[in-house]
């Protein structure tokens, strides 16, 4: 139970600056998670926090307290790594009470602690065995028991879902997001998943070439992204972009591209007016997309269906305007086909507009 | 298997015979039989018929040039009540013991050193084999050097920073020597510990230390709870070998000191030699020879079980 926060955190491999600047507070008992793109540095930042990493630069504190020089052992923090490191020459028992034997708590308490571990995660009948005769799932199940039996300030979990099948791993999601809520603990979860972080975090933190991206709850991220990157990282299928122009016309301001024109709402335009260039990059996401009967002028795209992506409760389309992609989401009713034409009517309110030059929200 | 089943689905004027053949290609047993025979066929012929043929001199009082008879254990009851036999027992024990205790303890301490990362990884690894390399008589023949009372260097550097007045007489003097071939042959097998052990612990995942580490273990306890573990199946295949070798040791003996002085550093492997050639007796050698037999295959066995136990 504790809170973490990270102080202008800095770590260079020699000439790989794997995390930089990364400033962040993390309240007590809260549900954290990094995510990001391969080699973005959220392991990295993982390891700073567990220790097992030199910092190059910057401040770490648990509990306010600055643990920079303090080694894993005495930080009070326990990790579950991605391949989950059980000790293969321990049975499950005996792996998930090493810590506790380390720091010599009776037997009675050891064995208390790891019997209620082993009943929330429902490996009471593995105890005996040793980690070779276990299933990936089972493993994973041994490692955040080895987690949790310590009763640890933070707990700190690197991509532990990664290697479990797809119905496994939305029912550990669950299941650890359960173990959260009984545990009460501040927990700090890596994943480059945007649907585990989405479904988990009480809080996302989206990284990027060792950068902090933007840090909110999910719902946030999805709705406010603060740039590009943000916007097209989180939700699937991603966000569809495209540049257009602005043209200042009689009846309000429009969106010019290559294939259409659309009318902006009054109070986007408003606010695009501060802007100072002629080019933007406009985003939406495709289920912001629907279908529309007829074309109605600077309203509506006319698109030709490439692809159908059955889902069974909707269908994704693969489109095109001109030389340009985009994805739409239809109702499984739908009469598309691919080849033919179809009218699209996006949801104006919806969309988003990046800077061309930074790729920033510009609201 | 799958060339027996192409020569069987081919078509072939005598059918019977073809059946009968083709039936025999496909038997495991008798494929597996045909496929082992070279091998077991060289065992026999270079590994097992001069064993059986060295125990079977045991028995028998052969003298070099002659042809002997079968004397039942007299070369065997001969070499119980024989003193200097038990002398030699008693050093071969005690070469193996020491020699392999210093060498496990200083290869396996190398082997975690040079397992970290430092620079000149790499060349540092390829030093540290040298002894194992040269041929053992030359680095015989340097540790001889290098014991000479006259000329030895360790008198040399010992006598220059002031700890000793007088020259050391390493090989003249039974303990000196004795001690002195425990080194050499320490010096020489240290590698063997140290290549072996460092490619187990290369195989360990860095993140059992690393879990290890947040478990809330400090240095010794990793190496307690997980190097140790982890490492002790290789530990035991290396120690066994090495046993074998050491407990069968005659190059460093015979170059350095020939068994000598007053017989004090003989081992099975010389004193046998050295009765069977130079003296002519070779039924006694053999005899001796023969004692190292229980010894090695009780070494082997402890090994075996061990690793059946980690299983
Ligand atoms: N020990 C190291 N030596 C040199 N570079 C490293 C080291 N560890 C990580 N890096 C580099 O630091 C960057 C961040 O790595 P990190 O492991 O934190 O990525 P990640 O976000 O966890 O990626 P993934 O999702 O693939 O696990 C990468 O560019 C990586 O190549
Ligand atoms: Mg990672």
């Amino acid at each position: 139970m504790a809170k973490v926060v990270m102080e202008k955190l800095n770590k260079h491999f020699g000439e790989v600056k794997a995390v930089r600047d990364f400033d962040l507070e993390i309240p007590d008992k809260e549900f954290v998670v990094l995510v990001g793109p391969s080699g973005c540095g959220k392991t990295t930042t993982l390891r700073m926090v567990a220790g097992l990493e030199d910092i190059t630069s910057g401040n770490i504190y648990i509990d306010d307290k600055v643990v920079n020089q303090l080694p894993p052992k005495d930080r009070d923090i326990a990790m579950v790594f991605q391949n989950y490191a059980l000790y293969p020459h321990m049975t499950v028992y005996q792996n998930m009470a090493f810590g506790l034997t380390l720091r010599k708590f009776p037997k009675a308490e050891i064995k208390q602690r790891v019997k209620e571990a082993a009943e929330i995660l429902n490996i009471g009948e593995l105890l005996e065995r040793k980690p070779k005769a276990l299933s990936g799932g089972q493993r994973q199940r041994v490692a955040v028991g080895r987690a949790i039996v310590r009763k640890p300030k933070v707990f700190l979990f690197d991509e532990p879902l990664s290697n479990l099948d797809a119905k496994l791993r939305v029912q550990m999601r669950v299941e650890l997001k359960k173990l959260h809520d009984r545990l009460q603990t501040t927990i700090i979860y890596v994943t480059h998943d945007q649907v585990e972080a989405m479904t988990m975090g009480d809080c996302i933190v989206v990284m990027k070439d060792g950068l902090k991206q933007q840090v909110g709850a999910p719902l946030e991220l999805y709705f406010r992204p603060a740039n590009k990157f943000v916007a097209g990282f989180i939700g699937s299928p991603a966000m569809n972009f495209m540049e257009g122009e602005l043209l200042s016309e009689q009846g309000g301001l429009f969106l010019q591209t290559m294939g259409f024109k659309l009318k902006i709402p009054e109070d986007k335009a408003a606010k695009l007016k501060s802007y100072p260039e002629k080019r933007v990059i406009f985003g939406i996401r495709p289920e912001d997309l629907p279908e529309a009967p007829a074309a109605i002028p600077n309203e509506t795209i006319e698109v030709v269906v490439e692809v159908l992506e059955p889902l069974g409760s909707e269908v994704y389309l693969d489109v095109k305007v001109g030389e340009t992609s985009l994805i739409a989401r239809a109702e499984p009713t739908t009469k598309a086909k691919p080849h033919f034409k179809l009218y699209l009517q996006p949801v104006l309110e919806n969309m988003r507009f990046f800077s061309i030059r930074d790729e920033k929200a510009l609201f | 298997m799958r060339i027996s089943e192409n020569i069987a689905i081919q078509p072939g004027k005598r059918p019977g015979r073809r059946w009968r053949w083709s039936g025999l290609l496909e038997d495991r047993t008798v494929m597996g039989m045909a496929f082992v025979a070279p091998a077991v066929g060289l065992l026999l012929l270079f590994l097992a018929y001069p064993l059986i043929l060295g125990i079977w001199l045991g028995f028998t009082d052969t003298v070099v040039g002659g042809t002997g008879e079968f004397i039942g254990l007299a070369n065997y009851i001969s070499l119980l009540n024989d003193a200097l036999f038990w002398k030699v027992t008693y050093y071969t024990f005690l070469y193996t013991g020491a020699a392999v205790f210093f060498k496990l303890l200083l290869g396996f301490a190398l082997a975690i050193v040079l397992n970290r990362e430092f620079r000149a990884k790499g060349f540092v690894r390829a030093i540290v084999l040298l002894p194992w390399i040269i041929p053992t008589v030359l680095s015989a023949i340097c540790f001889w050097w290098l014991y000479d009372t006259t000329f030895s260097g360790i008198t040399w550097v010992l006598m220059k920073i002031g700890l000793i007045g007088h020259k050391i007489d390493y090989l003249g003097d039974p303990t000196n020597a004795r001690i002195a071939l425990i080194v050499a042959n320490v010096w020489r097998g240290i590698p063997f510990f140290t290549i072996g052990l460092l490619a187990g612990l290369q195989t360990i995942n860095p993140s059992l230390y690393e879990a290890a580490s947040i478990d809330g273990a400090g240095g010794w306890h990793r190496f307690r709870h997980v190097t140790l573990p982890l490492i002790s199946p290789l530990l035991a295949v290396v120690t066994t070998f090495s046993t074998i070798w050491t407990f069968a040791d005659f190059q460093l003996i015979w170059v350095i000191t020939r068994g000598g002085p007053a017989n004090a550093t003989h081992l099975y492997g010389t004193l046998s030699f050295q009765r069977a050639i130079p003296g002519g007796q070779f039924g006694e050698g053999a005899a001796i020879s023969a004692f190292i037999l229980p010894v090695l295959m009780i070494s082997v066995w402890v090994c075996y079980k061990y690793m059946r136990r980690e299983e």
